[in-house]
């Protein structure tokens, strides 16, 4: 009796799970991009559509971040701060004379240490990935005003040498998308197709079961603090170039913006579902949508406002889906 | 509507005063599946009503139906001769009665006394609560079902037996008149269910009445009065316990007799592949000495606390040890983790599927490789191709039923998940297998495929077995030796063919 009966169930799950969540997100994202275009013959103006990419760019990165640590139910506050910190160590060793190929390297490097910190004390110290990551994030901050004094570092003569990853293309295409692309080609092969990826799913889904499964789930929460420390440097370089300034508040609230992205997307905060293919269009949506309203001149306070019901409206969502397919 | 009269000009009017529950002709369906048809069931006060049945028969429909939480298709519901038009949660607990799911409602951070008086506290004059009152309230509540626990601890900090009375206490002080407990036994040891069962008929004495949902027949023999079958949505037979045996009752309820429950056993046990020596940890285990050989079944049993689930977490190294020693192949190894473990070719299904063994959300498919991701190319690059041969491949062998190996493996059923544990632990390339209740929350008809299944990879594979069962016919029908723990100790090490009556002296004091 049992197994024709849960056959049937588990197939009307499956369908009901499938359909909204890969298919229904790209039809969201492709609606508002009519939409755009029906409301503003601006949208589809070359350079506001390279705008909207170069956007999705840097939110991006910083999201497939996110969304390693969200999948091992974490979360990374932190990430804002490590991209103003990044951001100010970039520009005052440009200006200190340092030549490009080392600066770029040498801020990597600080973005994964502050990723490895909040990592260990969240392991090590078994401090709630919450916590750990605020208390990095007002660190943080405070560490980049001080590098700084409070006051935006401008590349000056070096901005010429340094210009070229944020504002410069190639076939077309903005730099900084090029470097999206691939951060997120690589973020799908390692969580499709490697035993990392899988120890990931494994430690949000159960940490228990993983650590009996033979998982060291000491390790790959700790790493994925790191990836998303790495990628907030690695936006914080492209954000100068940009830029070509160092700003101690760059990237202040990118960390809600991140969550939001991977939340829109599809990775659920209970950790173990989700993925970065959701995540890119979530942030696709999210660009776009501050787009259309910044077309049609809508201030930026009423922005927040439909910003943050988009986010409440996405949760909520994802619980509807979930209790609808327990029963 | 028709079906509802035609059932209620059938019932007799005599019995009325003394029958507590009807059920008639109860009907429910889910998108494609018929849950009910037609079940009537009554249950008297005072009466102990067991109820059984294979998983998806269909009880746990019928009793979210008694409970409010469903509602039926068709059929009535007469509670003391009242028929209930409109049942909600609250107003049948207001009619007073109560159901005990498995998994316990139970705010954890909250005291006994407020669990037990959710939403009654009592209050004094002010609005305040008196938690005085609460107190004695509590305790006064807990004193009629033989047990004390201080009102004020924390419910999170009690066992799960301590629990299971909190619920029934909670029952008890809303003036239950009949209490559904669903499997509670599943979580509770020997001594534990002695004292469920004398709270229960202490309570029947006071003319409360019992559903008792169980998989272990057993129990159902010693402690109702009426067994009712159910198969498929129907239900199949009500007879008073007299006139039931252990084979009708499972005849019943898998369709076809059972001719021998267990498999035949053909032992010819080999080297030694696990052996332990000198095991402790703390208070839990005191000096454990073992072997186990290649080919070979060897049972843990005891009373719940006895230390059998520690002695195999200390052995997969999920639990530290403080001394003694492990020995795998003849050379001492140690083992600091369950990833270690796995290396070396111990695979461990353990105690609770849910929380320790699967990723609930998670594909069959994605459980079943992750114990050893490493068989299907390189770690850098999975072949996902091939992990679905393999896959498939186990699906097939071990007889899974599931639609997909894509599906969700927390939709699946108690005993095909079981099989899902094995199979993972199969992908792990262990030659030891530890495992612990391997039958727990498997229906009887998927039971008899893990023994077989069990014994075929002991028989051909030349598998090792260490087994922890609560339950004795599974040990003494699938063991070759028998070691019996008491109080974190290797009490007795009796042979295949043991009594029930031998095993049960060893573990309770001499």
């Amino acid at each position: 009796m049992a197994s024709p009966n849960t056959m049937i169930e588990t197939e009307e799950r499956r369908f009901r799970l499938a359909l909204p969540k890969g298919a229904g997100l790209i039809w969201v994202l492709a609606g508002l991009c009519i939409l755009a275009t029906l409301l503003s013959s601006s949208f589809l103006n070359p350079v506001n559509v390279m705008n909207v990419m170069r956007q999705v760019a840097l939110f991006g990165i910083v999201s497939v971040g996110m969304t390693f640590v969200i999948l091992t139910k974490g979360i990374d506050l932190s990430v804002g701060s490590i991209l103003g910190v990044c951001a100010v160590t970039t520009a005052l060793l440009l200006v200190g004379g340092w030549p490009v190929a080392a600066v770029v390297p040498l801020v990597l490097l600080i973005g994964v240490c502050m990723g490895a910190l909040n990592g260990l004390g969240i392991t090590l110290g078994g401090i709630p990935p919450f916590i750990m990551t605020l208390g990095m994030m007002v660190m943080g901050r405070g560490l980049a005003l001080t590098l700084a004094n409070g006051q935006p570092v401008g590349l000056g003569a070096r901005a010429a040498d340094f210009m070229w990853l944020g504002r410069g293309a190639m076939l077309g295409v903005p730099v900084p998308v090029w470097i999206f692309a691939a951060v997120a080609a690589i973020a799908i092969y390692v969580l499709r197709y490697t035993a990392y990826g899988r120890q990931i799913y494994a430690v949000g889904s159960n940490a228990e079961a993983a650590h009996l499964s033979g998982i060291d789930v000491g390790l790959v929460t700790f790493s994925v603090y790191v990836v998303s420390g790495f990628l907030a440097s690695l936006t914080a370089i492209i954000f100068v170039s940009r830029l070509t300034v160092g700003e101690p508040t760059a990237g202040t609230g990118i960390e809600l913006e991140a969550i939001a992205i991977t939340v829109i997307g599809g990775t659920s905060l209970f950790g173990g579902e989700g993925g970065i293919l959701g995540t890119i269009i979530g942030a696709g949506i999210l660009a776009v949508l501050a787009n259309i309203m910044n077309l049609l001149g809508i201030s930026p306070f009423t922005q927040q406002i439909v910003k943050g019901a988009i986010i409440i409206g996405a949760v909520l969502y994802e619980m509807l889906r979930k209790r609808r397919a327990r029963h | 509507m028709n079906a509802i009269v035609g059932v209620s000009a059938e019932k007799p009017v005599t019995s009325a005063a003394d029958v507590f529950l009807e059920m008639n002709g109860i009907e429910k369906s889910f998108p494609g599946v018929k849950a009910l048809q037609g079940v009537s069931f009554s249950v008297g006060r005072g009466e102990v009503h067991g109820l059984v049945g294979e998983n998806g028969a269909g009880k746990s429909t019928l009793m979210k139906i008694l409970s409010g939480a469903y509602h039926a298709d068709a059929g009535t519901l007469v509670l003391s001769g009242e028929t209930i038009t409109a049942p909600t949660p609250a107003s049948m607990i207001d009619r007073g009665v109560a159901v005990i799911y498995q998994e316990f409602a139970q705010a954890e951070h909250l005291s006994v006394a407020e669990n037990i008086f959710m939403n009654r506290l009592p209050r004094n004059r002010f609005g305040r609560i008196d938690w005085k009152t609460a107190s004695r309230e509590a305790m006064h509540a807990m004193d009629r079902l033989g047990f004390c626990i201080d009102p004020r601890r924390l419910v999170g900090s009690l066992s799960v037996a301590q629990r299971q009375m909190v619920e029934i206490a909670r029952a008890i002080s809303r003036n239950a008149r009949l209490i559904v407990l669903d499997e509670p036994s599943a979580v509770l040891g020997d001594t534990e269910l002695e004292k469920l069962f004398r709270t229960i008929r202490t309570l029947q004495a006071e003319g409360v009445a019992f559903i008792y949902i169980s998989h272990r027949l057993k129990e159902v023999f010693e402690l109702c009065q009426k067994a009712t079958v159910l198969r498929d949505g129907k239900l199949v037979s009500t007879r008073p316990i007299a006139e039931w045996t252990t084979d009708s009752l499972i005849q019943c309820m898998v369709g076809r007799p059972i001719a021998d429950y267990f498999p035949q056993r053909n032992a010819r046990p080999g080297e030694e592949v696990l052996g332990v020596s000198g095991l402790s940890r703390g208070k839990a285990l005191k000096n454990v000495s073992l072997s186990l050989r290649k080919g070979e079944i060897v049972g843990i049993c005891g009373l719940a606390g006895a230390g059998r689930s520690e002695l195999l977490r200390a052995i997969v190294g999920r639990d530290p040890i403080e001394g003694g020693e492990i020995r795998l192949h003849g050379k001492v190894r140690r083992i600091a983790s369950p990833r270690k473990a796995i290396s070396l070719g111990i695979g461990f299904a353990p105690e609770d599927r849910k929380t320790e063994g699967l990723f609930l959300s998670q594909s069959v498919r994605f459980n079943v490789t992750i114990s050893r991701l490493g068989n299907f190319g390189s770690t850098a690059r999975l072949n996902l191709g091939k992990e679905r041969v393999s896959v498939r491949d186990y699906v097939r062998r071990l007889r899974v039923k599931t639609p997909e190996i894509d599906t969700a493996i927390g939709t699946l059923s108690g005993g095909n998940q079981q099989k899902c544990v094995i199979a993972k632990q199969l992908n792990a390339r262990c030659d030891v297998l530890l495992i612990d209740e391997p039958t727990r929350g498997v229906d009887v008809g998927a039971r008899r495929e893990i023994y077989e299944l069990l014994v075929d990879l002991v028989e051909r594979e030349g598998l090792a077995v260490l087994m922890v069962s609560s339950e004795l016919p599974e040990i003494i029908g699938m063991c070759d030796r028998i070691l019996v723990m008491r109080e974190g100790e290797i009490a007795a090490e009796l042979p295949r063919g043991a009594s029930e009556e031998e095993i049960m002296k060893h573990a309770t004091f001499n």
